[in-house]
């Protein structure tokens, strides 16, 4: 069987040219990010607002009008329906109610009275006001110390101004994806913290792949010039950078389509967070090492000679 | 990089047969993997309460009020102890964690003080002019609690029993917390009604002189309370009152057992109940002396039901009719059973999952990994031909590598958890498409094909290790901070990655380069 070369070995295009452009991108996507974020703030799920969230499953298509009308007129404030997946399942969100966990266990029960027998309760959620604190707590500071202990590794493996240009690209992904959660009103709870730290990893795994490349032709040719140079790397990786999105792309896709409506959220999350990580790894991560003094005597990595002495021993 | 030692070979091949024999007992039906010999591994992957269903409940103790409970006694106590040597005092109450009381002649300070201390072990007393001060002592605080919190556990765990569920999950958590996950319940609800419930048990007699008229509008006379009655009694939403004597007769504590039952005459639901020997005795007694006279039953604060004595009751046992519905006898019943709780309990988080939706799920999942994967490979030996086929028996490896190590640590699959497999099947391929693409450049580089791949593998193995930890360090902060279903996630990525790097680095490398030995190959096909 032909391999087929989806993209040529090095396809020569010019990044670092173009770096301007991507700054400037970025740096609007980062500012409709933080407006949207305090325009509209984030559709917060039962997790981190509190609240309850039932699923139920209805003979037959068509109740969701009449279900909201008998739901909102039980006095438990906001009550959202919505369809979820299919058009006999039926989502309901009813917002925390005043009084403290046991008024919403009261609250379950008048609404399963009201909904009374003929529906199949698929999912019932309920998050009270305390717990739903501690949530955001720790998902705010899991999401933080992911962030750190990525630094501290990346400190410790490449020079400090490696560390900053990822550190730099993985906050542009993570800021991004909450503002794309802000465009879309995409619930976010606890699985969207899932993704975003899983998008930390995936995206520095990316810039670190890159940067990789970049310590080697470092160490390699001393007198390239630092703009050249950062353009072989990326090209270099690209054709493993592509590859790679593609397989998971085509992975997340599958996911999302057929791994049903609860997962939904997540996926979206993910799929984003590949395509943004994959270009600021590229179009970001690497640049910034053109402002950042990148010292080009101490990068250390094996020489082609150390590993043809290696391989012949 | 291209040489592989016999006893390495055998470690690469010992571990994906280890694999695959810890994967393997996922294939059989529950009832026939347990039934597999011990030596056999027959363990398999533990499903999340998420995809088989099953109800998450976080309840928390109420630990203030077992301190109000013992400070409000030991306030009795004191009262006793300062009436019997006639110290004279006012303001005698508690509030919080503390009680406090003045004496009227300051002269009688450290007498008191030394009464006080009389009355209970490991208090704290402290004299203040007239005012004496009493609290625990820290330690003595922090054990009425723990006792509290195990006992509530003890509690929980018995009532859930009486219920016949199967293999529930009861933890503590933190200080005053309790984790209940019970897999597959059919009835969440009754669940939730029978841990709501403290079930403090406990007969009054009645007090008949005092008016319930006068009561209603705050005039209780001492030494008793007002009482409503249970909401199955309230006729058209009207509690009927009752003035209780506030002395218990008997305890609920002295219950050792108790039955749902028929009465033999009406046909209602009754709860008939038996007391051990010491209760007995007092209910005999009680009864002796008050017949033809009403008593109370007394559940949780409100009235069950008002019975009039018509004989001693001398055998111990005896009968609770309340208007039951037959379901309402029952979870009485079980809850008298089990016992009182020591504190009331409050749902703080409840997931509960239908067992129709973890099916589908899980169906959902199935789909998109197998969708996933196919295309994956497809795409792999697309791109990468004969090696592409190589990337893909090693991504293959990798799920039942997943399976296997699920199964062995017993971690928990949970939906996110599958999407994490889902996600791995994506990121796998991503170490040996590293690899690939340098023996690609090596190749172009005008290397042998034996140098190539030597080279390609010894250059892309630091970029595969530095990546992959990056994305561990988060999957395992993830994994720290998460709770259940996400938890779930950071554990299956984890082995992932972990896997995904075995499969690349050493059973892809030891395919190729048997390939290329084989072959005798003069280029490399990629």
């Amino acid at each position: 069987m032909k391999p087929l070369n989806l993209i040529p070995i090095k396809p020569n295009l010019d990044f670092i040219g173009r770096r301007k452009l991507f700054f400037v991108f970025s740096a609007l996507l980062i500012l409709a990010s933080a407006v949207l974020f305090g325009a509209r703030d984030l559709n917060y799920g039962i997790d981190f607002q509190g609240g309850i969230l039932i699923e139920v499953r209805v003979d037959k298509a068509g109740r969701l009008s009449e279900m909201r009308t008998e739901l909102s007129n039980l006095g438990l404030g906001e009550v959202a329906l919505q369809e979820f997946g299919a058009p006999t399942d039926i989502l309901i969100r009813i917002q925390k109610q005043e009084g403290g966990e046991k008024a919403q266990q009261a609250a379950i029960d008048k609404v399963k009275a009201t909904l009374g027998a003929g529906v199949e309760y698929r999912r019932t959620e309920f998050v009270g006001p305390k717990v739903s604190e501690e949530l955001f707590r720790d998902g705010v500071l899991a999401v933080a110390l992911a962030i750190l202990g990525i630094l501290i590794y990346i400190w410790f493996r490449f020079e400090w101004q490696f560390g900053l240009g990822a550190i730099i690209a993985l906050l542009h992904d993570v800021f991004t994806t909450i503002g794309i959660f802000a465009l879309t009103g995409i619930e976010f709870n606890l699985s969207t913290v899932a993704a975003i730290l899983t998008i930390a990893g995936y995206s520095i795994n990316d810039t670190v792949v890159v940067y990789d490349r970049v310590r080697e032709n470092l160490r390699k040719y001393k007198t390239m010039s630092l703009y050249e140079l950062l353009n072989n790397s990326i090209n270099e990786t690209l054709s493993r950078t592509v590859m790679t999105s593609v397989t998971t792309l085509l992975a997340l896709l599958s996911l999302y389509i057929l791994g049903g409506e609860v997962i939904r959220g997540f996926s979206f999350a993910m799929i984003w967070g590949v395509i943004i990580g994959t270009y600021s790894s590229i179009c970001l991560a690497v640049p910034l090492l053109l402002y950042l003094d990148v010292n080009r005597g101490t990068a250390r990595v094996k020489s082609d000679k150390e590993v043809a002495e290696e391989a012949a021993s | 990089m291209v040489y592989f030692s016999k006893w390495k070979i055998s470690i690469i091949l010992g571990i994906v047969f280890l694999g695959f024999a810890f994967a393997a007992p996922n294939l059989l039906d529950r009832q026939s993997a347990e039934s597999l010999p011990g030596w056999l591994p027959n363990e398999q992957v533990n499903l999340g309460l998420d995809l088989q269903g099953g109800s998450h409940l976080l309840l928390e103790v109420k630990v203030s009020a077992v301190v109000r409970e013992r400070l409000d006694s030991l306030v009795d106590g004191i009262r006793i102890a300062l009436r019997k040597d006639r110290i004279r005092y006012t303001g005698l109450g508690s509030r919080g964690e503390v009680a406090t009381f003045m004496v009227r002649k300051s002269s009688e300070l450290e007498k008191a003080k030394g009464l006080v201390q009389g009355v209970e072990q490991n208090l704290e007393v402290l004299g203040e002019g007239n005012r004496i001060t009493i609290s625990y002592t820290e330690q003595a605080l922090r054990n009425i609690k723990n006792s509290a919190v195990n006992q509530s556990i003890e509690i929980v765990r018995r009532r859930i029993d009486e219920t016949g569920t199967r293999e529930p999950t009861i933890q503590r958590q933190g200080q005053d917390r309790i984790l209940v996950q019970v897999p597959g319940l059919d009835n969440p609800e009754r669940l939730k009604r029978l841990l709501g419930k403290t079930a403090k048990m406990s007969f009054h007699l009645l007090d008949r002189k005092g008016s319930i008229a006068e009561a209603l509008q705050g005039r209780i006379p001492p030494g008793s309370m007002l009482l409503a009655s249970v909401e199955s009694n309230a006729e058209r939403g009207q509690p009927q009152y009752y003035l209780v004597r506030k002395r218990i007769a008997v305890g609920g504590d002295r219950l050792i057992d108790s039955q749902p039952s028929f009465d033999s005459r009406t046909g209602e639901p009754i709860v008939n109940f038996r007391f051990d020997t010491l209760g007995g005795k007092k209910f005999a007694d009680v009864t002796k002396k008050n017949v033809n006279r009403p008593f109370a039953i007394v559940l949780d604060g409100k009235v069950i039901s008002a019975p009039v004595i018509r004989e001693p009751i001398l055998g111990g046992s005896g009968q609770i009719s309340g208007n039951f519905t037959i379901s309402g006898a029952q979870d009485l019943a079980l809850l008298l059973r089990a016992g009182a709780l020591p504190a009331p309990l409050t749902i703080l988080e409840e997931r509960t999952v239908g067992p129709g939706l973890g099916a589908d799920s899980i169906a959902a999942g199935k789909i998109a990994s197998i969708i996933g994967l196919i295309l994956v490979v497809i795409f792999m030996v697309v791109t990468y031909g004969i090696f592409g086929i190589f990337a893909d028996v090693a991504l293959l490896v990798n799920m039942v590598l997943i399976l296997g190590g699920l199964s062995l640590l017993q971690a928990t699959l949970t939906l996110p958890g599958i999407a994490g497999i889902v996600l791995t099947i994506g990121m796998a391929v991503d170490a040996n498409v590293l690899v690939f693409e340098r023996i690609r450049e090596e190749v172009r580089a005008g290397r042998t094909p034996i140098s190539a791949i030597d080279a390609g593998y010894s250059r892309a193995i630091t970029t595969i290790i530095d990546a992959n930890l990056t994305t561990l360090i988060a999957a395992l902060i993830l994994f720290y901070f998460g709770s259940g279903p996400v938890r779930g996630f950071a554990v299956t990525l984890s082995i992932g990655i972990v896997s995904s790097m075995f499969t690349a680095i050493m059973l892809t490398r030891l395919m190729v380069v048997a390939w290329i030995k084989t072959r005798r190959a003069t280029e490399v096909p990629i």
